[in-house]
């Protein structure tokens, strides 16, 4: 569903250009938990940015669903995100003047659903990240764990086709990660596709699938074997 | 999504509550000098009759000397003499009115009241139809009456208030300057604003206490009032030789229904100075004009023009409000650059964005109308204080000024929140995410 080849992506300023992404060739296949790893400034995070259709890229091409993304304006773009990307982001990035129901409802009213539509989407996906019973809190009110599940909560709510998480754990105690990272593997064995960037091995291990990135392309050889490929092997 | 886009405003200006205050209150200070003043010259240049400002015509004659014309401008006198407007009105093809004004004691039959002196508009019967004051009591006085140099009058309400307690006096009589007048009406309360059929002594002043045919004024040797002017001094002797003098004392209107009528008023008018001038009168190279009731307020500037330049100046204030509003839009858009950033990347397009911005935009403009009003209202009275009585009775906002403050102040609000909110829109997400 998810499909780069060769794509580039290099920033230019007035005295130097920077390549943050250099012939990477990608893809993910429906169903998959694919996690990104690799060292700060290496382009993971301008990999999801353009995946996330945040971001144009430089050269090559990326088909989204079949999409050539590159053909698409703006509105299109803005379109295709909403209905078919979920994102969670390290810091939550809920809105704070908002309470838990308005936060999950944003992203519904872009898609210009109907009332009852989006109060039952909203509840039910609030209902699956267990906090059903806090709609009207804000997220000052909530621990960042919570705050989180809110985000994924926010993701769910406008039933993506794939989930781009960046670094969802970061911001979060071991315990509280653990939960986080077992929502999403329980959302992944629900039939959505995640691709998820992390510094952190231990979670990568937990994904389906890891890529090693590093100075803007693919490292084959340091690739973490997560345990369910080691299992199968 | 407009509901949405209002709540979202909402909690964005409680949010920030002391920058959303100085953004309302900047608009309210633009929108209270700048609605006083559009209420000042509203109200001055308001249309006194309009359905029927393009048939009503001043009429113009220059009968002024031979080496110097009236005003620099080369404009005919702003008013007609003694004979031409009794020869003008001997024409009775076109429907016309000749006035002036004077002054009397009035004294009433029940001698308990004390005499006052009152306000007299002399003139035809044609001014009760051509201008339509409405009649409480009674109506105008019949033609012939003007023929026949009648004693006729016609009261304002308050006069007839003042002389008969209110009632309905038609038939009844009273003294004024020691001649008996039967009242033949009683007008209804009628304040044109601006008084525009006469002009010459303010255009803010109220109409007369009583109306009577100006045919009068030489039998009774009634004294004149208003302004006078002349440009040589009379060839005869006391009341008469002033009267027959090239002294302007009248106001002259015509009624006229389309431009033929106009033109052939005019041939008419080139016609007679003609043939006064063969009288050796009008030495001066014909210069004669009518002017639609409007095009004459401007030619006499009804709207003073210390008013215009305080518009003027109250818009440039409003101007320079509007850049300030400009400025704290952007600096309180500048710090909700995460949220835009997140709505971009979960779905909302550029002009939701812009939408979402722009709505806020227009409320607090709404908020800054609102205090605005309340401002201007404080600003009129103020204005009220300045000019004194000249404008204090006619000077008052009424739905249409209500109307224009709110639309001027949304229409302002969201011109000043464009540009603001493009910024906003254009604020590209992934730069911004990246940085959170």
């Amino acid at each position: 569903m998810l499909k780069m080849n060769n794509l580039c992506k290099s920033f230019r300023t007035e005295l130097v250009e920077t390549h943050a992404l250099r012939n990477f060739t990608f893809s993910v296949d429906e169903g998959d938990f694919v996690s990104v790893t690799g060292p700060s400034g290496s382009g993971k995070t301008t990999f999801l940015n353009i995946a996330g259709l945040l971001e144009n890229h430089t050269s090559g091409s990326y088909l989204l669903d079949g999409i050539d993304v590159k053909t698409l304006s703006d509105k299109q773009r803005s379109q295709l995100r909403n209905e078919k990307i979920g994102f969670i982001f390290q810091s939550f990035n809920l809105i704070p003047d908002l309470n838990l129901f308005d936060n999950v409802d944003v992203p519904l009213r872009y898609r210009g659903l109907s009332r009852a539509e989006r109060h039952q989407r909203i509840e039910e996906s609030l209902a699956r990240v267990g906090l059903a019973n806090r709609m009207k809190h804000l997220p000052s009110q909530l621990s960042g764990g919570q705050q989180q599940r809110v985000a994924i909560a926010r993701a769910l709510a406008g039933k993506p086709r794939f989930l781009l998480a960046d670094e969802p754990t970061g911001n979060l105690d071991s315990q509280m990660a653990k939960s986080v990272m077992g929502l999403l593997q329980e959302i992944n064995q629900q039939g959505t596709t995640i691709v998820m960037v992390t510094h952190d091995p231990e979670l990568a291990m937990q994904t389906s699938r890891n890529v090693f990135v590093r100075d803007g392309q693919i490292s084959e050889a340091e690739t973490i074997m997560p345990l369910a490929a080691a299992s199968n092997q | 999504m407009f509901t949405y886009y209002l709540n979202l405003a909402v909690k964005s200006i409680r949010r920030n509550m002391g920058l959303s205050s100085l953004m309302v209150l900047a608009i309210a200070l633009g929108i209270g000098a700048c609605m006083t003043t559009v209420t000042v010259n509203y109200m001055m240049s308001s249309n006194p009759i309009p359905h029927k400002s393009d048939q009503l015509f001043y009429v113009q004659l220059d009968n002024w000397g031979p080496h110097f014309p009236f005003n620099d401008e080369n404009e005919p006198p702003n008013q007609v003499t003694w004979r031409d407007a009794n020869n003008l009105m001997q024409h009775r093809q076109f429907k016309q009115v000749a006035m002036g004004t004077s002054g009397a004691v009035i004294e009433s039959d029940n001698r308990e009241l004390k005499p006052f002196m009152a306000g007299i508009r002399l003139t035809y019967t044609n001014f009760f139809s051509m201008f339509e004051p409405p009649f409480l009591y009674g109506g105008p006085w019949p033609s012939d009456a003007d023929d026949n140099m009648e004693q006729v009058v016609v009261l304002s309400k308050k006069t007839n208030q003042q002389v008969f307690e209110g009632e309905n006096s038609v038939g009844r009589s009273l003294t004024i300057g020691g001649n008996r007048f039967r009242v033949v009406g009683v007008l209804d309360d009628y304040e044109p604003i601006p008084r525009f059929y006469d002009v010459s002594t303010g255009a803010f002043q109220s109409p007369e206490d009583v109306f009577m045919p100006l045919t009068l004024k030489r039998p009774l040797e009634l004294s004149s009032g208003g302004n006078n002017n002349c440009w040589k001094d009379p060839d005869g002797e006391g009341f008469e030789g002033y009267l027959m003098s090239e002294c302007i004392n009248y106001q002259f209107w015509v009624e006229l229904n389309d431009i033929a009528e106009q033109k052939q008023y005019l041939s008419f008018l080139n016609a007679y100075v003609e043939e006064q001038k063969t009288l050796g009168r009008f030495p001066r190279p014909l210069n004669n004009r009518i002017s639609a009731i409007m095009e004459w307020m401007e030619i006499q500037e009804v709207v003073a023009d210390d008013a215009q330049i305080m518009m003027w100046l109250a818009s440039l204030f409003l101007l320079v409000c509007l850049l300030n509003t400009v400025g704290l839009l952007l600096s309180k858009y500048a710090t909700r650059t995460s949220d835009i950033a997140l709505r971009r990347a979960i779905g909302a397009t550029k002009q939701a964005i812009f939408s979402q911005y722009i709505t806020e935009s227009a409320l607090i403009g709404i908020l800054g109308g609102i205090l605005g009003l309340a401002l201007a209202l404080a600003g009129i009275e103020a204005v009220k204080s300045m000019y004194g009585d000249f404008i204090s009775e006619h000077v008052g906002m009424d739905l249409t000024i209500v109307g224009i403050a709110i639309v001027l102040s949304i229409v302002s609000s969201v011109l000043a929140g464009c540009y603001p909110a493009w910024k906003a829109c254009s604020v590209p997400p992934a730069t911004q995410l990246r940085n959170q």
